[in-house]
């Protein structure tokens, strides 16, 4: 790992300075992907900004309509959140199943979700839940978050402060994970509200997405039975030593179809 | 350089450290710790688990510097004088370890799995929990027994 300055602001108007200022800098959350990035010299900033130290970026508040993260909060402490559990328990689970616990006491929401790992769980609930993305700038919808592999709407200088999920009627994550890693081959989040169904998927493409063609078969019959007609072309999915874009292909319906029936 | 400064296993530390220091080579190559091991430095293995406020972390994905002003506890900080900590005493008892490698992450883990889980440990629970915890010796067997016994001498 090269060197770097390392900043520690205490409010988030000073971390957006420190990375005006900075050369070519980066925001740290947890770091647990980006220590790895920089040991492996596939990243080596100027400044590490260090989010760690900025208290109004931690926590989970709740209203009416759903939950509200705060990006620093770890995914220990989203999978031991009573008010997550109460208030969508699929992402209490999700969050319990990143990684290790030692990863999870120090990984956030906030950087999983900036840093878009195409196989990171996270996209798949902020995109299925209909989530915001609150920045140090504006507010941005799921649909227009994630926009390519580890590419996001974000700005150089805009950090993440919360994302607010609206609470769902039903709703589950059905993850094919890498028995190594723990991340997934292929991760499957369904969110039904009333009517309308919502699908986020990882890990089959270079970027979460949702599954328009699953959406709209589920909009009319929320089965897993129903799901058997549903093609999904195999030519956008991911291929690697892990899983052929075949049977990522196949893994997108069956994650489908467990989540659907865990839904119901 | 930045100077930092900890308490490590209940002492007051400090030391002038480049921003790139990880904090298992603060622990081991500044303090001379060296119980706290690094088996992969990819964090995958656990072999570099040490608390920090309470909370186990990856020695090895955490800048020294991220811990200023923790409270950071390594497996040399467990035992009392000669007298072992029961954790450390159950991996003895049950032929937990063969070459010993993991053994320090091991036993850190083992205390933050009995602090959210409780004295009273089922085996596929230790086994989930131990999932950031690599052993290529003992094919886990004894690790697990170690660890419910463990947990049930701390309860004691």
């Amino acid at each position: 790992m090269y060197d770097f300055s390392y900043h520690n602001p205490k409010n988030v108007a000073d971390a957006v300075s420190a990375m005006n200022e900075a050369e070519d800098g980066k925001f740290v959350a947890g770091g647990q992907t980006m220590i790895p990035t920089m040991k492996h010299r596939l990243a080596s900033p100027s400044d590490i900004i260090d989010l760690r130290g900025i208290a109004e970026l931690s926590g989970i508040t709740v209203d009416g309509r759903g939950i509200s993260i705060g990006a620093m909060t770890t995914h220990a402490e989203v999978a031991a959140s009573s008010d997550v559990q109460a208030m969508i328990p699929a992402l209490a689970a999700l969050a319990a199943n990143i990684g290790d616990p030692a990863v999870r006491n120090c990984g956030t929401i906030g950087g999983s979700v900036a840093n878009n790992d195409p196989a990171a769980d996270y996209p798949a609930a902020v995109i299925a839940l209909g989530a915001t993305v609150k920045t140090s700038k504006r507010e941005i919808s799921a649909d227009d978050f994630f926009t390519g592999m580890f590419e996001t709407a974000l700005e150089e200088d805009e950090l993440i402060t919360a994302i607010s999920f609206p609470k769902a009627d039903a709703a589950a994550y059905m993850k094919f994970e890498n028995p190594a890693s723990r991340y997934a081959i292929v991760g499957v989040f369904v969110a039904k509200t009333g009517n309308d169904v919502r699908v986020g998927i990882t890990g089959a493409t270079p970027c979460a997405h949702r599954g328009m063609r699953l959406e709209e078969v589920l909009n009319s019959n929320f089965s897993a039975d129903a799901l058997e007609s549903v093609e999904i072309p195999v030519a956008k999915m991911n291929a690697d030593i892990h899983a052929s874009a075949e049977y990522r292909a196949h893994l997108v319906k069956v994650m489908t179809r467990r989540a659907v029936a865990a839904c119901s | 350089m930045p100077v930092i400064h900890m308490r490590v296993n209940g002492n007051p530390v400090s030391g002038e450290v480049e921003a790139r220091t990880l904090l298992v080579q603060f622990l081991r190559d500044d303090l001379r710790l060296t119980g706290t091991h690094v088996g992969c430095d990819t964090s995958q293995c656990g072999a570099c688990v040490v608390h920090v406020d309470g909370k186990s972390v990856k020695s090895c994905t955490m800048l020294a510097i991220m811990a200023n002003d923790c409270e950071v506890m390594t497996i040399e900080g467990l035992a009392n004088g000669s007298e072992l900590h029961p954790m450390q005493q159950a991996f003895m008892d049950n032929h937990g370890l063969q070459c010993g490698f993991c053994t320090p992450g091991m036993v850190m883990s083992a205390l933050d799995i009995v602090e959210r889980n409780g004295n009273d440990l089922d085996e596929a629970t230790i086994r989930k929990e131990l999932t950031g915890n690599i052993c290529r010796c003992t094919g886990y067997h004894n690790i697990v027994k170690a660890v419910k016994a463990g947990a049930r001498a701390m309860g004691d």
